[in-house]
Protein backbone atom coordinates (compact mmCIF):
# COMPACT_ATOMS: atom_id res chain seq x y z
CA UNK A 1 0.00 0.00 0.00
CA UNK A 2 1.24 3.51 -0.76
CA UNK A 3 0.41 6.84 0.84
CA UNK A 4 -0.40 5.20 4.14
CA UNK A 5 -0.35 8.61 5.82
CA UNK A 6 -3.50 9.46 3.85
CA UNK A 7 -5.57 6.84 5.64
CA UNK A 8 -8.06 7.68 8.34
CA UNK A 9 -8.14 5.97 11.73
CA UNK A 10 -10.89 3.47 10.90
CA UNK A 11 -9.35 2.43 7.57
CA UNK A 12 -5.90 2.05 9.11
CA UNK A 13 -7.27 0.13 12.08
CA UNK A 14 -9.05 -2.31 9.78
CA UNK A 15 -5.93 -2.72 7.61
CA UNK A 16 -3.81 -3.37 10.72
CA UNK A 17 -6.22 -5.98 12.00
CA UNK A 18 -6.30 -7.74 8.65
CA UNK A 19 -2.53 -7.74 8.59
CA UNK A 20 -2.40 -5.74 5.36
CA UNK A 21 -0.11 -3.18 6.94
CA UNK A 22 1.99 -2.74 10.07
CA UNK A 23 2.06 0.14 12.51
CA UNK A 24 5.75 0.64 11.71
CA UNK A 25 4.85 1.12 8.02
CA UNK A 26 2.08 3.58 8.88
CA UNK A 27 4.37 5.45 11.23
CA UNK A 28 7.26 5.63 8.76
CA UNK A 29 4.91 6.97 6.11
CA UNK A 30 3.74 9.73 8.47
CA UNK A 31 7.28 10.55 9.61
CA UNK A 32 8.31 11.03 6.00
CA UNK A 33 5.28 13.23 5.31
CA UNK A 34 6.15 15.30 8.38
CA UNK A 35 9.75 15.78 7.25
CA UNK A 36 8.51 16.90 3.83
CA UNK A 37 6.14 19.45 5.36
CA UNK A 38 8.33 21.82 7.35
CA UNK A 39 6.79 24.65 5.30
CA UNK A 40 3.53 24.09 7.18
CA UNK A 41 5.25 24.46 10.57
CA UNK A 42 2.66 22.11 12.04
CA UNK A 43 4.92 19.70 13.95
CA UNK A 44 7.16 21.75 16.24
CA UNK A 45 8.73 18.93 18.24
CA UNK A 46 9.18 15.70 16.29
CA UNK A 47 9.49 12.46 18.24
CA UNK A 48 10.42 9.81 15.66
CA UNK A 49 12.22 7.56 18.18
CA UNK A 50 9.23 7.43 20.51
CA UNK A 51 6.97 6.89 17.51
CA UNK A 52 8.90 3.92 16.12
CA UNK A 53 9.29 2.35 19.54
CA UNK A 54 5.53 2.58 20.16
CA UNK A 55 4.77 1.37 16.64
CA UNK A 56 6.86 -1.77 17.20
CA UNK A 57 5.12 -2.39 20.52
CA UNK A 58 1.75 -1.90 18.83
CA UNK A 59 2.61 -4.40 16.10
CA UNK A 60 3.43 -6.96 18.79
CA UNK A 61 0.16 -6.25 20.51
CA UNK A 62 -1.82 -6.59 17.29
CA UNK A 63 -0.11 -9.92 16.59
CA UNK A 64 -1.10 -11.05 20.07
CA UNK A 65 -4.73 -10.27 19.31
CA UNK A 66 -5.01 -7.64 22.07
CA UNK A 67 -5.48 -4.45 20.11
CA UNK A 68 -7.83 -1.66 21.16
CA UNK A 69 -9.17 0.57 18.37
CA UNK A 70 -6.35 3.13 18.52
CA UNK A 71 -3.58 0.52 18.63
CA UNK A 72 -0.80 1.28 16.17
CA UNK A 73 -2.37 4.47 14.81
CA UNK A 74 0.05 7.41 14.42
CA UNK A 75 -1.27 10.72 15.74
CA UNK A 76 -0.04 14.20 16.63
CA UNK A 77 -0.41 15.77 20.07
CA UNK A 78 -1.09 19.47 20.58
CA UNK A 79 1.74 21.20 22.44
CA UNK A 80 -0.72 22.07 25.25
CA UNK A 81 -0.62 18.45 26.49
CA UNK A 82 2.16 17.58 28.91
CA UNK A 83 4.09 14.64 27.51
CA UNK A 84 6.70 13.00 29.69
CA UNK A 85 10.26 13.88 28.74
CA UNK A 86 9.12 15.69 25.57
CA UNK A 87 9.02 19.51 25.34
CA UNK A 88 5.56 20.81 26.25
CA UNK A 89 5.57 24.56 25.90
CA UNK A 90 1.99 25.62 25.13
CA UNK A 91 3.75 27.48 22.28
CA UNK A 92 5.07 29.98 24.83
CA UNK A 93 8.54 31.34 25.40
CA UNK A 94 7.92 31.23 29.14
CA UNK A 95 7.88 27.40 29.03
CA UNK A 96 11.07 27.18 26.97
CA UNK A 97 12.95 24.04 27.88
CA UNK A 98 10.13 22.60 29.98
CA UNK A 99 10.04 18.81 29.82
CA UNK A 100 7.31 17.43 32.06
CA UNK A 101 8.08 14.60 34.45
CA UNK A 102 4.55 13.30 33.89
CA UNK A 103 2.05 12.59 31.13
CA UNK A 104 -1.38 14.20 30.71
CA UNK A 105 -4.27 11.82 31.36
CA UNK A 106 -5.60 12.14 27.79
CA UNK A 107 -2.25 11.45 26.10
CA UNK A 108 -1.62 8.65 28.63
CA UNK A 109 -4.96 7.02 27.76
CA UNK A 110 -4.16 7.29 24.06
CA UNK A 111 -0.72 5.77 24.65
CA UNK A 112 -2.21 2.93 26.68
CA UNK A 113 -4.67 2.30 23.87
CA UNK A 114 -1.62 1.83 21.65
CA UNK A 115 -1.69 5.12 19.73
CA UNK A 116 1.67 6.23 18.34
CA UNK A 117 2.77 9.80 19.14
CA UNK A 118 4.56 11.38 16.17
CA UNK A 119 5.35 14.68 17.89
CA UNK A 120 3.95 17.91 19.26
CA UNK A 121 1.82 20.29 17.26
CA UNK A 122 1.89 24.06 16.85
CA UNK A 123 -0.84 26.21 18.41
CA UNK A 124 -1.55 29.74 19.59
CA UNK A 125 0.35 30.65 22.75
CA UNK A 126 -1.52 29.18 25.76
CA UNK A 127 -4.37 28.45 23.29
CA UNK A 128 -5.17 32.17 23.10
CA UNK A 129 -5.87 33.01 19.49
CA UNK A 130 -7.91 32.10 16.44
CA UNK A 131 -5.21 32.05 13.76
CA UNK A 132 -2.11 30.35 15.22
CA UNK A 133 -0.26 33.66 14.85
CA UNK A 134 0.57 34.08 18.56
CA UNK A 135 2.85 31.01 18.72
CA UNK A 136 6.47 31.29 19.83
CA UNK A 137 7.25 28.76 17.08
CA UNK A 138 5.89 31.08 14.38
CA UNK A 139 2.72 30.65 12.35
CA UNK A 140 1.33 27.27 11.46
CA UNK A 141 0.30 27.38 7.80
CA UNK A 142 -2.80 25.87 6.23
CA UNK A 143 -2.26 23.37 3.40
CA UNK A 144 -5.20 25.08 1.65
CA UNK A 145 -4.77 27.97 -0.79
CA UNK A 146 -7.17 30.33 -2.57
CA UNK A 147 -7.08 28.85 -6.05
CA UNK A 148 -3.73 29.67 -7.62
CA UNK A 149 -2.97 32.48 -5.16
CA UNK A 150 0.12 31.51 -3.19
CA UNK A 151 -0.71 33.71 -0.17
CA UNK A 152 -0.34 31.73 3.04
CA UNK A 153 -3.60 31.12 4.90
CA UNK A 154 -4.26 30.50 8.56
CA UNK A 155 -5.25 26.98 9.57
CA UNK A 156 -7.28 28.66 12.35
CA UNK A 157 -6.54 28.51 16.03
CA UNK A 158 -5.76 27.76 18.59
CA UNK A 159 -5.34 24.13 17.45
CA UNK A 160 -3.84 25.32 14.15
CA UNK A 161 -0.96 22.85 13.99
CA UNK A 162 -3.36 19.97 14.64
CA UNK A 163 -5.69 21.15 11.87
CA UNK A 164 -2.90 21.71 9.38
CA UNK A 165 -1.29 18.34 10.13
CA UNK A 166 -4.51 16.34 9.77
CA UNK A 167 -5.62 18.20 6.63
CA UNK A 168 -2.19 17.71 5.03
CA UNK A 169 -2.11 13.99 5.96
CA UNK A 170 0.96 14.31 8.17
CA UNK A 171 -0.79 12.13 10.73
CA UNK A 172 -3.99 10.10 10.85
CA UNK A 173 -5.54 12.33 13.52
CA UNK A 174 -4.54 14.75 16.27
CA UNK A 175 -5.57 15.94 19.68
CA UNK A 176 -6.92 19.45 20.09
CA UNK A 177 -8.32 21.53 22.90
CA UNK A 178 -11.24 23.93 22.78
CA UNK A 179 -11.91 26.83 25.17
CA UNK A 180 -13.96 29.05 22.85
CA UNK A 181 -13.81 27.24 19.51
CA UNK A 182 -10.18 26.13 19.25
CA UNK A 183 -11.05 22.68 17.87
CA UNK A 184 -14.10 23.54 15.79
CA UNK A 185 -12.89 26.74 14.08
CA UNK A 186 -9.58 25.27 12.79
CA UNK A 187 -11.40 22.07 11.77
CA UNK A 188 -13.82 24.18 9.72
CA UNK A 189 -10.99 26.21 8.15
CA UNK A 190 -9.14 23.09 7.00
CA UNK A 191 -11.94 20.76 5.92
CA UNK A 192 -11.64 18.24 8.75
CA UNK A 193 -13.87 17.06 11.61
CA UNK A 194 -13.43 18.22 15.20
CA UNK A 195 -15.51 17.60 18.30
CA UNK A 196 -15.44 19.33 21.65
CA UNK A 197 -17.14 16.96 24.07
CA UNK A 198 -19.31 17.91 27.06
CA UNK A 199 -17.36 19.70 29.78
CA UNK A 200 -16.15 16.97 32.12
CA UNK A 201 -15.90 14.19 29.49
CA UNK A 202 -12.12 14.39 29.08
CA UNK A 203 -9.78 14.85 31.99
CA UNK A 204 -8.00 18.21 32.00
CA UNK A 205 -5.16 16.83 34.12
CA UNK A 206 -1.79 17.54 32.54
CA UNK A 207 -3.21 19.90 29.92
CA UNK A 208 -1.75 23.38 30.38
CA UNK A 209 -4.69 25.37 31.78
CA UNK A 210 -6.13 28.42 29.99
CA UNK A 211 -9.68 28.88 31.36
CA UNK A 212 -10.49 25.91 33.56
CA UNK A 213 -14.29 26.17 33.46
CA UNK A 214 -14.27 26.17 29.64
CA UNK A 215 -11.28 24.02 28.52
CA UNK A 216 -11.98 20.59 27.00
CA UNK A 217 -9.83 18.28 24.92
CA UNK A 218 -11.16 16.53 21.83
CA UNK A 219 -10.10 14.76 18.63
CA UNK A 220 -9.43 16.35 15.22
CA UNK A 221 -9.86 13.78 12.50
CA UNK A 222 -10.45 13.12 8.80
CA UNK A 223 -14.07 12.05 9.26
CA UNK A 224 -16.85 11.54 11.80
CA UNK A 225 -16.21 7.83 12.34
CA UNK A 226 -12.61 8.59 13.26
CA UNK A 227 -13.79 11.27 15.70
CA UNK A 228 -16.03 8.68 17.41
CA UNK A 229 -13.16 6.17 17.68
CA UNK A 230 -10.62 8.64 19.04
CA UNK A 231 -13.03 10.44 21.38
CA UNK A 232 -13.86 7.17 23.10
CA UNK A 233 -10.18 6.59 23.81
CA UNK A 234 -9.73 10.12 25.18
CA UNK A 235 -12.77 10.21 27.51
CA UNK A 236 -13.37 8.81 30.94
CA UNK A 237 -13.34 9.54 34.63
CA UNK A 238 -10.07 10.65 36.16
CA UNK A 239 -9.73 11.11 39.94
CA UNK A 240 -6.98 13.66 39.22
CA UNK A 241 -9.51 16.10 37.68
CA UNK A 242 -12.24 16.94 40.17
CA UNK A 243 -14.52 18.17 37.35
CA UNK A 244 -14.24 14.96 35.32
CA UNK A 245 -17.48 13.00 35.23
CA UNK A 246 -17.96 9.46 36.50
CA UNK A 247 -20.37 8.61 33.69
CA UNK A 248 -19.53 5.52 31.66
CA UNK A 249 -18.09 6.15 28.19
CA UNK A 250 -20.31 4.64 25.48
CA UNK A 251 -19.07 2.96 22.32
CA UNK A 252 -19.51 6.05 20.15
CA UNK A 253 -18.65 4.30 16.91
CA UNK A 254 -21.42 1.73 17.42
CA UNK A 255 -23.89 4.61 17.59
CA UNK A 256 -23.13 5.72 14.02
CA UNK A 257 -26.14 4.32 12.21
CA UNK A 258 -26.77 7.36 10.03
CA UNK A 259 -30.44 7.05 10.95
CA UNK A 260 -31.75 10.41 12.20
CA UNK A 261 -35.43 9.90 11.38
CA UNK A 262 -37.61 11.88 13.74
CA UNK A 263 -34.73 13.85 15.25
CA UNK A 264 -35.57 17.48 15.87
CA UNK A 265 -32.90 19.90 14.65
CA UNK A 266 -33.09 23.52 15.80
CA UNK A 267 -32.05 26.48 13.63
CA UNK A 268 -31.35 29.44 15.93
CA UNK A 269 -32.39 32.76 14.42
CA UNK A 270 -29.82 34.69 16.47
CA UNK A 271 -26.97 33.05 14.53
CA UNK A 272 -28.07 34.89 11.40
CA UNK A 273 -25.53 37.67 11.77
CA UNK A 274 -25.47 40.97 9.90
CA UNK A 275 -22.88 40.91 7.17
CA UNK A 276 -22.67 37.10 7.10
CA UNK A 277 -21.35 36.03 3.67
CA UNK A 278 -24.08 34.68 1.38
CA UNK A 279 -22.06 31.49 0.92
CA UNK A 280 -22.22 30.73 4.65
CA UNK A 281 -25.92 31.50 4.68
CA UNK A 282 -26.43 29.08 1.77
CA UNK A 283 -24.26 26.38 3.31
CA UNK A 284 -26.33 26.58 6.48
CA UNK A 285 -29.65 26.35 4.58
CA UNK A 286 -28.27 23.45 2.51
CA UNK A 287 -27.20 21.66 5.70
CA UNK A 288 -30.70 21.98 7.12
CA UNK A 289 -32.15 20.61 3.87
CA UNK A 290 -29.77 17.63 3.97
CA UNK A 291 -30.79 16.75 7.52
CA UNK A 292 -34.43 17.14 6.56
CA UNK A 293 -33.97 14.85 3.58
CA UNK A 294 -32.42 12.31 5.95
CA UNK A 295 -35.65 12.30 7.96
CA UNK A 296 -35.03 14.94 10.62
CA UNK A 297 -37.55 17.60 11.52
CA UNK A 298 -36.20 21.15 11.17
CA UNK A 299 -37.55 23.71 13.64
CA UNK A 300 -36.85 27.41 14.10
CA UNK A 301 -35.62 28.16 17.59
CA UNK A 302 -34.46 31.16 19.58
CA UNK A 303 -31.39 31.40 21.79
CA UNK A 304 -32.01 34.97 22.93
CA UNK A 305 -28.75 35.66 24.78
CA UNK A 306 -26.44 34.59 21.93
CA UNK A 307 -25.28 38.15 21.31
CA UNK A 308 -23.86 38.36 24.83
CA UNK A 309 -21.86 35.14 24.69
CA UNK A 310 -18.72 36.68 23.21
CA UNK A 311 -18.52 39.62 25.65
CA UNK A 312 -19.23 37.25 28.58
CA UNK A 313 -16.50 34.94 27.30
CA UNK A 314 -14.03 37.82 27.09
CA UNK A 315 -14.57 38.48 30.79
CA UNK A 316 -14.64 34.91 32.08
CA UNK A 317 -11.81 33.42 29.99
CA UNK A 318 -9.28 36.22 30.72
CA UNK A 319 -10.27 36.20 34.41
CA UNK A 320 -9.55 32.48 34.67
CA UNK A 321 -6.42 32.87 32.56
CA UNK A 322 -5.02 35.59 34.79
CA UNK A 323 -5.42 33.24 37.72
CA UNK A 324 -4.11 30.12 35.95
CA UNK A 325 -1.11 31.89 34.43
CA UNK A 326 -0.04 33.34 37.79
CA UNK A 327 2.02 30.16 38.16
CA UNK A 328 4.52 31.29 35.50
CA UNK A 329 6.79 33.20 37.82
CA UNK A 330 10.25 32.06 36.76
CA UNK A 331 10.72 29.97 39.89
CA UNK A 332 9.56 26.40 39.39
CA UNK A 333 9.78 25.73 35.67
CA UNK A 334 10.41 27.34 32.34
CA UNK A 335 12.26 30.51 31.68
CA UNK A 336 13.52 33.17 34.05
CA UNK A 337 14.58 36.62 32.80
CA UNK A 338 18.16 37.72 33.25
CA UNK A 339 18.16 40.09 36.19
CA UNK A 340 20.06 43.31 36.75
CA UNK A 341 22.22 43.95 39.78
CA UNK A 342 19.98 44.67 42.76
CA UNK A 343 16.76 43.28 41.20
CA UNK A 344 14.52 41.70 43.81
CA UNK A 345 11.86 39.05 43.50
CA UNK A 346 9.19 41.45 42.19
CA UNK A 347 11.47 42.57 39.35
CA UNK A 348 12.14 38.91 38.63
CA UNK A 349 8.43 38.18 38.27
CA UNK A 350 7.75 41.30 36.20
CA UNK A 351 10.68 40.88 33.82
CA UNK A 352 10.14 37.13 33.45
CA UNK A 353 6.48 37.55 32.57
CA UNK A 354 7.12 40.54 30.28
CA UNK A 355 9.65 38.64 28.17
CA UNK A 356 8.09 35.20 28.53
CA UNK A 357 4.50 36.01 27.56
CA UNK A 358 3.62 37.22 24.07
CA UNK A 359 1.50 40.27 23.41
CA UNK A 360 -1.93 38.60 23.26
CA UNK A 361 -1.30 36.56 26.40
CA UNK A 362 -0.15 39.66 28.30
CA UNK A 363 -3.23 41.52 27.13
CA UNK A 364 -5.60 38.79 28.28
CA UNK A 365 -3.86 38.31 31.62
CA UNK A 366 -4.14 42.05 32.26
CA UNK A 367 -7.79 42.25 31.17
CA UNK A 368 -8.48 39.33 33.51
CA UNK A 369 -6.60 41.05 36.32
CA UNK A 370 -8.66 44.18 35.76
CA UNK A 371 -12.08 42.48 35.76
CA UNK A 372 -11.18 40.62 38.95
CA UNK A 373 -9.74 43.64 40.73
CA UNK A 374 -11.40 45.25 43.75
CA UNK A 375 -14.26 47.49 42.69
CA UNK A 376 -14.83 45.79 39.31
CA UNK A 377 -15.39 42.18 40.31
CA UNK A 378 -19.16 42.57 40.57
CA UNK A 379 -19.57 44.87 37.60
CA UNK A 380 -17.63 42.64 35.22
CA UNK A 381 -16.88 39.16 36.49
CA UNK A 382 -20.07 38.44 38.44
CA UNK A 383 -22.23 40.02 35.73
CA UNK A 384 -20.55 37.86 33.09
CA UNK A 385 -21.17 34.75 35.18
CA UNK A 386 -24.85 35.69 35.49
CA UNK A 387 -25.10 36.13 31.74
CA UNK A 388 -23.44 32.73 31.39
CA UNK A 389 -26.26 31.21 33.45
CA UNK A 390 -28.75 32.76 31.00
CA UNK A 391 -26.85 31.46 27.95
CA UNK A 392 -26.93 27.95 29.35
CA UNK A 393 -30.63 28.34 30.12
CA UNK A 394 -31.30 29.29 26.49
CA UNK A 395 -30.04 25.84 25.48
CA UNK A 396 -31.82 24.06 28.32
CA UNK A 397 -35.08 25.60 27.17
CA UNK A 398 -34.74 24.39 23.57
CA UNK A 399 -33.64 20.92 24.67
CA UNK A 400 -36.63 20.79 27.06
CA UNK A 401 -38.84 21.64 24.06
CA UNK A 402 -37.63 18.45 22.38
CA UNK A 403 -34.78 19.70 20.20
CA UNK A 404 -32.09 17.03 19.79
CA UNK A 405 -29.37 19.15 18.19
CA UNK A 406 -28.78 22.68 16.99
CA UNK A 407 -27.34 23.41 13.53
CA UNK A 408 -25.24 26.54 12.95
CA UNK A 409 -22.35 27.65 10.76
CA UNK A 410 -19.01 26.81 12.42
CA UNK A 411 -17.35 30.13 11.54
CA UNK A 412 -18.47 33.49 10.14
CA UNK A 413 -16.05 33.20 7.18
CA UNK A 414 -13.59 30.90 5.44
CA UNK A 415 -9.91 30.97 6.46
CA UNK A 416 -8.22 34.34 6.12
CA UNK A 417 -4.63 35.07 5.13
CA UNK A 418 -1.85 35.03 7.70
CA UNK A 419 -1.11 38.65 8.62
CA UNK A 420 -4.39 39.94 7.21
CA UNK A 421 -5.80 40.61 10.65
CA UNK A 422 -2.66 42.25 12.06
CA UNK A 423 -4.04 45.76 11.76
CA UNK A 424 -7.50 44.86 13.08
CA UNK A 425 -8.34 45.58 16.69
CA UNK A 426 -8.40 42.52 18.99
CA UNK A 427 -12.20 42.38 19.02
CA UNK A 428 -12.25 41.73 15.23
CA UNK A 429 -10.18 38.59 15.79
CA UNK A 430 -12.41 37.54 18.69
CA UNK A 431 -15.43 37.55 16.32
CA UNK A 432 -14.10 34.34 14.75
CA UNK A 433 -15.48 32.50 17.74
CA UNK A 434 -18.94 34.04 17.63
CA UNK A 435 -20.69 30.73 16.75
CA UNK A 436 -18.57 28.49 18.96
CA UNK A 437 -18.15 30.22 22.36
CA UNK A 438 -21.78 29.72 23.37
CA UNK A 439 -21.09 25.98 23.45
CA UNK A 440 -18.16 26.32 25.87
CA UNK A 441 -20.09 28.69 28.12
CA UNK A 442 -22.95 26.17 28.30
CA UNK A 443 -20.58 23.19 28.64
CA UNK A 444 -22.21 21.36 25.71
CA UNK A 445 -20.75 19.04 23.07
CA UNK A 446 -20.22 20.63 19.65
CA UNK A 447 -18.87 19.17 16.43
CA UNK A 448 -17.67 20.83 13.23
CA UNK A 449 -18.26 18.93 10.01
CA UNK A 450 -16.83 20.02 6.63
CA UNK A 451 -19.78 20.76 4.37
CA UNK A 452 -18.61 22.63 1.29
CA UNK A 453 -16.16 24.94 -0.44
CA UNK A 454 -16.48 28.68 -0.94
CA UNK A 455 -15.94 30.32 -4.33
CA UNK A 456 -12.21 30.61 -3.65
CA UNK A 457 -12.06 26.87 -3.10
CA UNK A 458 -11.69 27.03 0.68
CA UNK A 459 -13.49 24.66 3.06
CA UNK A 460 -16.49 25.75 5.13
CA UNK A 461 -17.87 23.86 8.11
CA UNK A 462 -21.19 23.43 9.84
CA UNK A 463 -21.52 23.03 13.58
CA UNK A 464 -23.91 20.73 15.39
CA UNK A 465 -24.50 21.31 19.10
CA UNK A 466 -25.85 18.45 21.20
CA UNK A 467 -27.38 17.75 24.58
CA UNK A 468 -24.96 17.30 27.46
CA UNK A 469 -23.37 13.81 27.60
CA UNK A 470 -25.00 12.80 24.31
CA UNK A 471 -21.92 12.90 22.10
CA UNK A 472 -22.94 9.56 20.59
CA UNK A 473 -26.25 10.91 19.33
CA UNK A 474 -24.55 14.13 18.22
CA UNK A 475 -21.90 12.23 16.28
CA UNK A 476 -24.60 10.17 14.61
CA UNK A 477 -26.32 13.35 13.40
CA UNK A 478 -22.91 14.62 12.25
CA UNK A 479 -22.43 11.31 10.43
CA UNK A 480 -25.73 11.77 8.60
CA UNK A 481 -24.70 15.30 7.64
CA UNK A 482 -21.29 14.07 6.47
CA UNK A 483 -22.89 11.37 4.32
CA UNK A 484 -25.25 13.88 2.74
CA UNK A 485 -22.66 16.64 2.23
CA UNK A 486 -20.17 14.23 0.65
CA UNK A 487 -17.22 16.55 1.27
CA UNK A 488 -14.13 14.92 -0.28
CA UNK A 489 -11.97 17.91 -1.31
CA UNK A 490 -8.32 17.86 -0.29
CA UNK A 491 -5.73 20.62 -0.60
CA UNK A 492 -3.33 20.25 -3.53
CA UNK A 493 0.21 19.56 -2.35
CA UNK A 494 2.44 22.66 -2.76
CA UNK A 495 4.66 22.25 0.29
CA UNK B 1 -15.67 53.23 32.06
CA UNK B 2 -12.49 54.43 30.45
CA UNK B 3 -9.01 53.32 31.37
CA UNK B 4 -6.27 55.91 31.59
CA UNK B 5 -2.52 55.34 31.59
CA UNK B 6 -2.22 55.25 35.34
CA UNK B 7 -4.91 52.56 35.60
CA UNK B 8 -3.12 50.58 32.86
CA UNK B 9 0.11 50.88 34.84
CA UNK B 10 -1.67 49.70 38.00
CA UNK B 11 -3.16 46.68 36.22
CA UNK B 12 0.26 45.76 34.79
CA UNK B 13 1.70 45.97 38.29
CA UNK B 14 -1.06 43.77 39.72
CA UNK B 15 -0.47 41.23 36.93
CA UNK B 16 3.28 41.35 37.61
CA UNK B 17 4.07 42.17 33.99
CA UNK B 18 6.63 44.88 33.33
CA UNK B 19 5.28 47.43 30.85
CA UNK B 20 7.56 50.30 29.81
CA UNK B 21 6.08 53.78 30.22
CA UNK B 22 6.08 54.46 26.49
CA UNK B 23 3.91 51.35 25.91
CA UNK B 24 1.19 52.47 28.33
CA UNK B 25 -0.88 54.66 25.96
CA UNK B 26 -1.28 51.81 23.44
CA UNK B 27 -2.10 49.37 26.22
CA UNK B 28 -4.74 51.68 27.71
CA UNK B 29 -6.27 52.10 24.27
CA UNK B 30 -6.47 48.31 23.74
CA UNK B 31 -8.07 47.87 27.16
CA UNK B 32 -10.67 50.46 26.24
CA UNK B 33 -11.51 48.67 23.00
CA UNK B 34 -11.99 45.37 24.81
CA UNK B 35 -13.86 46.86 27.75
CA UNK B 36 -16.08 48.81 25.35
CA UNK B 37 -17.01 45.47 23.80
CA UNK B 38 -17.66 43.95 27.23
CA UNK B 39 -19.91 46.89 28.22
CA UNK B 40 -22.70 45.28 26.15
CA UNK B 41 -23.29 43.00 29.12
CA UNK B 42 -24.92 45.95 30.89
CA UNK B 43 -27.89 45.61 28.52
CA UNK B 44 -28.81 42.23 30.01
CA UNK B 45 -31.33 41.99 32.84
CA UNK B 46 -29.58 39.74 35.36
CA UNK B 47 -31.86 40.52 38.29
CA UNK B 48 -32.33 37.38 40.37
CA UNK B 49 -29.96 35.29 38.19
CA UNK B 50 -27.26 33.38 40.04
CA UNK B 51 -23.68 33.64 38.75
CA UNK B 52 -22.61 30.31 37.26
CA UNK B 53 -20.04 28.43 39.29
CA UNK B 54 -19.89 25.28 37.19
CA UNK B 55 -21.73 24.13 34.06
CA UNK B 56 -22.67 20.89 35.78
CA UNK B 57 -24.31 21.56 39.12
CA UNK B 58 -22.01 19.40 41.18
CA UNK B 59 -20.22 19.35 44.44
CA UNK B 60 -16.54 18.84 43.86
CA UNK B 61 -15.53 15.35 44.84
CA UNK B 62 -13.47 14.94 47.94
CA UNK B 63 -10.91 12.30 48.77
CA UNK B 64 -9.52 10.97 51.99
CA UNK B 65 -7.13 13.37 53.63
CA UNK B 66 -4.09 11.11 53.32
CA UNK B 67 -0.68 11.35 51.72
CA UNK B 68 -0.87 9.98 48.15
CA UNK B 69 2.40 11.13 46.71
CA UNK B 70 5.82 12.39 47.62
CA UNK B 71 9.56 11.72 47.72
CA UNK B 72 10.09 13.23 44.28
CA UNK B 73 12.38 16.12 45.07
CA UNK B 74 14.61 15.60 42.05
CA UNK B 75 11.63 15.47 39.68
CA UNK B 76 10.03 18.52 41.24
CA UNK B 77 13.23 20.51 40.82
CA UNK B 78 14.18 19.12 37.41
CA UNK B 79 12.65 22.00 35.44
CA UNK B 80 13.57 24.84 37.79
CA UNK B 81 15.61 27.66 36.23
CA UNK B 82 17.69 27.82 39.41
CA UNK B 83 17.67 24.96 41.91
CA UNK B 84 20.29 24.62 44.64
CA UNK B 85 20.75 22.15 47.46
CA UNK B 86 17.25 20.78 47.07
CA UNK B 87 15.54 24.17 46.94
CA UNK B 88 14.19 26.61 44.37
CA UNK B 89 16.55 29.59 44.41
CA UNK B 90 15.20 33.14 44.03
CA UNK B 91 16.61 36.64 44.60
CA UNK B 92 16.77 37.73 48.20
CA UNK B 93 13.23 38.32 49.53
CA UNK B 94 13.93 39.64 53.05
CA UNK B 95 16.46 42.40 53.74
Amino acid sequence: MSDLNKLGLAEARDALRKGDVTSVELTESCLKAIDDADALNAFVHKTPEIALERAKAADERIKGGDAPAMCGLPIGIKDLFCTKGVPSQAASKILEGFKPEYESTVSQQLAEAGAVMLGKLNMDEFAMGSSNETSVYGNAVSPWRRGNDDAQLTPGGSSGGSASAVAADLCLAATGTDTGGSIRQPAAFTGITGIKPTYGRCSRWGIVAFASSLDQAGPMTKNVRDAAIMLEAMCGHDPKDSTSTELAVPNFEAMLTGDIKGKKIGIPKEYRMDGMPAEIEKLWADGAEMLKAAGAEIVDISLPHTKYALPAYYVIAPAEASSNLARYDGVRYGRRATLAQGDGITEMYEKTRAEGFGHEVQRRVMVGTYVLSAGFYDAYYNRARRVRTLIKKDFEDVFAAGVDAVLTPATPSAAFGLGEMTEADPVQMYLNDVFTVTVNLAGLPGVSVPAGLDKQGLPLGLQLIGRPWEEGDLLNTAYALENAAGFVAKPGKWW
Amino acid sequence: MSIDQSTAAKVAKLARIKVEDDALPALASEFNTILGFIEQLNEVDVEGVDPMVSVEPMRLKRREDVVTDGNQQAKVLANAPDAREGFFAVPKVVE
